[in-house]
């Protein structure tokens, strides 16, 4: 389970500063936001562009290119289901549509009670142990039905 | 009483339970007064008998598995400490028909040493590459990885020796290793192995890499989605530095090289090696056109040698035994032993690595042992979501880059992804440009709108409108990304979509009768 600081100006200029002396600082900048936050929000992009020397559009263009930054924070835990093929091979896909259907969610959304995001993920490496999620970071195999119930359970 | 165990910490054996059988083998043990060391390994790569727990023994480690936490009370009671029998002893792992069939030398370690410790890493032949690579000079180290005949294990297949080459001869003030660890493909996870359970010889690949072609820093570029191997490549890099393998004159040698890891964030696309390249520098991960190439000017404008995990560690091998041994090994022109990775819907899953040529029906049938579901295999993906789907009547093709390119296949990162008979190959192809759709840079036309109208395409013939014109239409979009693209993406995204049209045609007209009945 993951605790995310509300946005503050000066803590993310803090966390900012150290990357921008750095070779290709900017994805480490955007991961340590990440980590505190939770998300990169709209408040960060003067600050990024600022300290990067950089336009705020390239700062957006940045940000909106990798799957990961996100501009809310998520639930309180977070279930990366994997749908790339190998875990299709193991019918994760009926999995995955019956689970968000169940929570009536959809890619990417979090609970009312903000207790679980579920996001999709192309691959985490199980693809001998399909299918695979990541929750909360911990590494999940060969799961099912009762297998993802227990781990709903456990997020609420 | 003391002894001493291994058990995994891999990714995959965590997923299924290693770290909860880690506790309960503390617990039990202190309970009964043992005094039990608990070494956590990388993986064998035998996925159905992780968590795989391994007992040291005078005469070798004795293997239990797959065990949950369950299951200790009873191996304790049973002696599994002195090796005794038990419903889960496999008895010696090197025994195994899976393990013993395979060429181990890129994963000889893999699974056996401890991923934290370089000291352990030494004692089990480590660092002889360096030393080699050390005293033979640069120039004849890059001539060794020629003869070997390494090629890019990232899918490509390039030289890996000739790679180095143009890096070496290239002048500037400062040049960079650059290790593509951005395991996208679906069905792959040797990087992910070797990271976490052999991480030193990849920094020793990439210390012999760095000092043939003369450059002074070297990147890790892996993935979000890899947080343990991340954890294992930073813990091993403290070791490395720690021991003077990392930073100023090393070992000695006068020669400087330091290695960081970087992360991605999710994007595919940062497994090409020009777009990745951007996403070190910051920006964007969007693909270069070559040239120039990135031997000659990559990461920060500078000469870069970028190559993939498994040719990296590699090379310590081909240094240590010299390259006519690698050479020796292998199929046409695919020289040496390929990790290849067995995965999805199939009773035996893991890694095998062994000299190429092996058939794709002796990995899926004898090796896999077929469905893990126990249906009949109906099509086998290789070489990840870019990669064309095989059908059993082409399960004749050798292992190899030439004969898959032959059969208008790729081999890829040596993923192979088998589904049985309840699979629809026109889902698969539609998934397969959506894929591409997600994931597209969107510097090329053929790739950034190709894959969505293929998307719509695929939902028409699926439909049952139009299929006969619907087909003609997505072969012709397929030529055009194929042949109109910048990179592997878009060009190599009509594999998997030509293939299951072409080897299963029915999934794509079946839906026509349905849609006339309905009119």
């Amino acid at each position: 389970m993951h605790e995310y600081s509300a946005w503050d100006d000066e803590r993310a200029s803090e966390i900012i500063t150290p990357w921008c002396t750095v070779e290709g600082g900017m994805l480490p900048a955007l991961h340590a936001l990440m980590a505190e936050f939770g998300a990169v929000p709209d408040a960060a992009v003067p600050l990024l562009a600022q300290q990067f020397n950089l336009s705020c559009a390239e700062i957006r263009g940045i940000i909106s290119f990798y799957h990961d930054f996100r501009s809310t924070p998520p639930g309180r835990h977070v279930l990366k289901l994997c749908r790339a093929e190998a875990c299709q091979s193991m019918h994760g896909a009926t999995l995955a549509e019956n689970l968000l259907a169940r929570l009536g969610l959809t890619w990417g959304a979090t609970t009312t009670d903000g207790a679980l995001t579920i996001e999709p993920v192309y691959c985490l490496g199980l693809c001998a142990v399909a299918p695979a999620a990541l929750f909360d970071e911990v590494p999940q195999g060969r799961l099912d039905v009762a297998r993802l119930d227990r781990l709903v359970t456990a997020a609420r | 009483m003391s002894a001493r165990v291994f058990l995994p910490i891999d990714a995959g054996a965590l997923a299924l339970g290693a770290d909860d059988v880690a506790a309960a083998l503390a617990a039990h043990a202190s309970a009964r007064g043992i005094a039990l060391e608990i070494v956590r390994t990388g993986a064998r790569g035998l996925y159905w008998l992780e968590p795989l727990l391994e007992v040291a023994r005078p005469e070798g480690r004795i293997a239990y598995g797959p065990v949950s936490a369950g299951d200790v009370p009873a191996l304790f009671e049973s002696g599994f400490l002195d090796g005794a029998a038990h419903p889960l002893r496999v008895g010696r792992p090197e025994e195994i028909p899976f393990l013993k069939r395979q060429t181990r030398l890129t994963f000889a370690r893999c699974g056996i040493v401890d991923p934290a410790s370089a000291a352990d890493y030494e004692a089990l032949g480590g660092w002889r590459g360096l030393k080699r690579a050390l005293a033979l000079g640069a120039a004849a180290s890059i001539e060794e990885v020629v003869a070997s005949g390494l090629r890019g294990r990232g899918g490509a297949g390039f030289p890996t020796g000739i790679k180095w080459r143009t890096a070496a001869a290239a002048q500037a003030d400062r040049k960079y290793i650059v290790c593509n660890a951005d395991e996208g493909d679906s069905g792959t996870f040797a990087d992910r192995m070797i990271i976490e359970g052999d991480p030193f010889v990849l920094i020793e690949g990439m210390l012999i890499a760095g000092y043939a072609v003369g450059a002074s820093k070297g990147y890790i570029y892996t993935r979000s989605e890899y947080p343990h191997a991340i954890a294992a490549m930073n813990r091993a890099l403290a070791a490395a530095r720690a021991g003077g393998f990392l930073g100023a004159d090393i070992q000695g040698s006068g020669f400087s090289f330091d290695l960081e890891v970087r992360v991605g964030a999710g994007a595919y696309v940062c497994g090409e090696e020009t777009a990745l390249l951007d996403s070190l520098e910051g920006k964007r991960g969007v693909v270069r056109a070559k040239p120039p190439l990135p031997a000659i000017q990559g990461l920060f404008g500078r000469p870069t040698v970028i190559n993939n995990v498994i040719s990296l560690a590699s090379v310590p091998i081909i240094l240590a035994e010299g390259a006519k041994h690698y050479q020796g090994l292998g199929y046409g022109r695919s020289r040496g032993t390929m990790p290849i990775q067995l995965a999805g819907n199939i009773r035996y899953p893991g890694l095998f690595e062994a000299a190429f040529g092996v058939t794709l029906g002796e990995l899926v049938n004898e090796i896999g042992g077929g469905t893990a579901t126990g249906r009949p295999v109906r099509a086998v993906q290789v070489g990840g979501p870019l990669g064309a789907y095989f059908p059993p009547a082409l399960f004749d093709t050798p292992f190899d880059y030439e004969a898959f390119a032959a059969r208008d296949g790729l081999i890829g990162h040596g993923g192979v992804v088998v589904f049985d008979d309840t699979v629809d190959m026109a889902a698969q192809a539609r998934f397969a440009m959506e894929f591409c759709a997600v994931e597209s840079c969107g510097k090329c036309t053929p790739c950034r709108l190709g894959s969505t109208r293929g998307m719509e395409v695929m939902d028409r013939i699926r439909e049952g409108r139009e299929v006969e014109k619907n087909i003609a239409l997505i072969t012709d979009l397929c030529e055009t990304m194929k042949f109109g693209s910048l990179c592997a993406l878009g060009g190599f995204t009509p594999y998997p979509v030509i293939s299951a049209l072409t080897h299963f045609r029915e999934d794509f007209t079946r839906a026509t009768a349905r849609h006339a009945a309905a009119e």
